[in-house]
C-alpha cells in the first residue's frame, strides 16, 4: 500500500499536498505578482506635471454632463455630419476589403497544409513584424511617403488588416479536412484546383465572418486615424471639436454617433460569431 | 432540394455577395476620393522612400536612452491601466454574468457600463480627458483604463458564463455562501482564461498607448510625434524599431505564459 502511493507528496501531518510542484499555479501567481508590482512602480514613475486632481475631476464631470445631456451640432450641419461618418465607414470598408483580398493569397502561402514550410515561416515572420508596428505609425509614415490623403490612411490601415486576416484565414485553411485535400491530390488536381474546389468552398463563410469582424475593428481604427493622423472623417471632426473649438456639445453629438454605429456593428458581429463560431473564443 | 438546384442557389448567393461588395467598394472609394490605381502607383515610391529615409544612424543612437525612458513610461502606463481595470471589471463581470449575478438590475448596469466604455473609441476618451487633465501620464492612463474596463468586463462575463456553471451548482447545493462560491469555484476555474485576457489587453494597450500618446503628448507617442513633425526621420525609425521590439518581446512572453497556464 505504501509503495504504490509513494509518488503522492504528503505534508508532515499526512495530508496530501495538492499544491507542490504545480507549475501552472506558480506561473499564474508569478504573473499576477509581477503585474501588481509593475503597476505600483508605474504610479511612482508617472509624470504628473500640471495635474490638479481637485480641479480636473469636477471639470471632467461637468464636461461629460454637457456632452451626454446636451448634445448639439454647431460648426457643421447634420447632412455634413452624416457625410463625414460615411467617409469613416468608407475608409474602414476599403481597408477591410482590400486587406481581405490580399490576405487571402498570403494566407494560402502561410497555411502549412497548402504551402511549403519555408514560405509559410517567412510570411508569418513578416506578418508578425507588421502587426508590431501600431497602425497610427503606418498611417503617419505613409502620409509622408505616399502623400497626404485617403491613400495614406487606407494603405496604413490595410497593413494591419492584412496581418490580422492572414492569421485568421490561415488558421481556417489549416482546419480543412486533410482527407479532402488528399482525395483531390490523388485525382491529379493541381494546387489551384485544390484551392478553388476544396479550400474555398469549405471555408468561405468563415472568411466572410472574419472579414466582417475586422470591419468592426477597422471602423474604430478609422475614427482614431481621423483624429491622430488627419485622415478625415468623423474622427477628424471630433478632434477639431474638442481640440480647437472646445465645443463639448458637438463632441457629445459626435460621440453619440460613433457609439451608435459601433453598437450596431457589435451586435451584428456577435450574431455572426454565434452562428459561425459557436465554441471558439475570438480575439 | 436536388444537387443541381443547390449548386445554382450557391452560385447565385456568391454572385450576389460579390456584386454587393463591388458596389460598396465603389461607393466607398467615391466618398473617400480613394483611387486604387493611384494607391498602387504610389506604393513603390512609398517603399523606396521608407528604405531611403527610415534608417538608424549612429547620431540618432545618442537619443536612445531618452527614447527608452519614454518607452518604459508607455509600457508601465499600459500595464497599470490594465491591472487597475481588471480589479473593477472583475466586480462588474461577477455582476453581469448569469451564473454569479445577484440581481438583474445590477447585471444590466454592468453590461451597459461595459458597452459604453468599449464602444466609445479610446481616442474620444483621450480627447475628452485631455481638456481638463492636461498633458500628463494621467490622461493617457485614464483613457486606456476606460477602454480596458469595457473590454475586460465583457471578456470576464463570457469567461464566467462559460466555465463555472456545474461547480457553482455543486457548491450552492452544499449550502455555501455567495462569497465562498465566488472565491472557491468561480475564480479558480476562470483564472487561467482571465490571465490570458489580461495579457491580451496589455498587448493591445501598448499599441493604443502610442496613439493616445500622440494625442495627449505623453510617452513614446509624443517622442514619435516630435521627431515626425521636426522631420527627423532617422529618429522616427529608431522610435518605431523600439516599439516593434518591445511589442514583439511582450507578445512572446505572454504566449509563453499562455502555453503553460491554458
Amino acid at each position: 500500500m505504501e509503495a504504490t502511493t509513494s509518488f503522492v507528496k504528503r505534508r508532515a501531518n499526512g495530508q496530501i499536498s495538492i499544491k507542490s510542484g504545480n507549475k501552472v499555479e506558480q506561473v499564474m501567481t508569478g504573473t499576477i505578482v509581477s503585474l501588481s508590482l509593475l503597476t505600483i512602480l508605474a504610479f511612482f514613475f508617472f509624470n504628473y506635471a500640471g495635474l490638479e486632481l481637485s480641479k480636473a475631476i469636477p471639470e471632467t464631470a461637468y464636461n461629460l454632463k454637457v456632452m451626454f445631456l446636451e448634445p448639439a451640432l454647431s460648426h457643421f450641419t447634420w447632412s455634413e455630419a452624416i457625410y463625414q461618418v460615411g467617409i469613416t465607414l468608407g475608409l474602414a470598408f476599403l481597408a477591410t476589403i482590400l486587406g481581405a483580398v490580399i490576405a487571402f493569397f498570403l494566407a494560402l502561402m502561410a497555411a502549412i497544409n497548402l504551402s511549403n514550410p519555408w514560405v509559410s515561416k517567412a510570411v508569418r515572420i513578416i506578418v508578425a513584424f507588421i502587426r508590431a508596428v501600431p497602425t497610427v505609425l503606418w498611417v503617419l509614415i505613409f502620409a509622408i511617403a505616399a502623400g497626404l490623403g485617403s491613400e495614406a490612411a487606407v494603405l496604413g490601415m490595410l497593413f494591419h488588416s492584412i496581418a490580422y486576416l492572414v492569421k485568421a484565414f490561415s488558421e481556417a485553411f489549416e482546419e480543412v479536412d486533410k482527407g479532402i485535400l488528399e482525395a483531390l491530390t490523388a485525382t491529379g488536381a493541381n494546387w489551384w484546383h485544390i484551392v478553388t474546389h476544396a479550400v474555398l468552398p469549405s471555408t468561405f463563410t468563415y472568411l466572410l465572418s472574419w472579414t466582417f469582424l475586422r470591419f468592426e475593428i477597422n471602423f474604430s481604427v478609422a475614427v482614431a486615424m481621423g483624429a491622430a493622423a488627419g485622415a478625415g472623417g468623423i474622427g477628424f471632426e471630433l478632434f477639431m471639436a474638442s481640440g480647437f473649438y472646445f465645443d463639448m456639445r458637438e463632441v457629445g453629438l459626435i460621440t453619440y454617433m460613433i457609439l451608435l454605429l459601433a453598437v450596431v456593428l457589435e451586435i451584428m458581429s456577435t450574431q455572426l460569431k454565434k452562428r459561425y463560431f459557436p465554441a471558439k473564443a475570438i480575439r | 432540394m436536388n444537387e443541381k438546384a443547390m449548386r445554382s442557389q450557391r452560385k447565385w448567393q456568391t454572385i450576389i455577395w460579390v456584386a454587393i461588395i463591388i458596389v460598396f467598394t465603389y461607393l466607398a472609394s467615391d466618398i473617400t476620393n480613394f483611387n486604387i490605381i493611384h494607391g498602387i502607383a504610389t506604393l513603390p515610391n512609398a517603399i523606396t522612400w521608407i528604405f531611403s529615409n527610415l534608417y538608424i544612424t549612429p547620431e540618432t543612437l545618442e537619443r536612445l536612452p531618452k527614447i527608452l525612458e519614454k518607452l518604459a513610461e508607455t509600457i508601465l502606463m499600459s500595464i497599470a491601466a490594465t491591472t487597475t481595470a481588471t480589479v473593477f471589471s472583475l466586480f462588474l463581470g461577477l455582476m453581469g454574468s448569469k451564473t454569479t449575478g445577484t440581481s438583474s438590475v445590477l447585471g444590466v448596469f454592468a453590461r451597459l457600463v461595459a458597452s459604453v466604455a468599449r464602444n466609445i473609441p479610446v481616442v474620444a476618451w483621450a480627447l475628452i480627458l485631455l481638456l481638463s487633465f492636461g498633458q500628463n501620464s494621467m490622461t493617457g492612463y485614464l483613457a486606456l483604463f476606460v477602454g480596458s474596463l469595457g473590454f475586460l468586463t465583457r471578456a470576464f462575463i463570457e469567461t464566467i458564463d462559460e466555465a463555472s456553471h456545474s461547480a457553482v451548482e455543486a457548491l450552492r447545493a452544499t449550502g455555501s455562501t455567495y462569497f465562498q462560491i465566488v472565491f472557491k469555484a468561480v475564480i479558480p476555474q476562470c483564472l487561467p482564461q482571465m490571465i490570458s485576457w489580461i495579457l491580451f489587453m496589455i498587448e493591445t494597450n501598448i499599441r493604443s498607448a502610442t496613439l493616445v500618446g500622440i494625442l495627449t503628448g505623453t510617452g513614446i507617442g509624443y517622442s514619435f510625434d516630435l521627431y515626425y513633425k521636426t522631420l527627423n526621420y532617422n529618429a522616427v525609425a529608431l522610435v518605431t524599431f523600439a516599439i516593434v521590439i518591445s511589442v514583439i518581446i511582450i507578445e512572446l512572453m505572454s504566449n509563453r505564459i499562455r502555453k503553460v497556464i491554458l
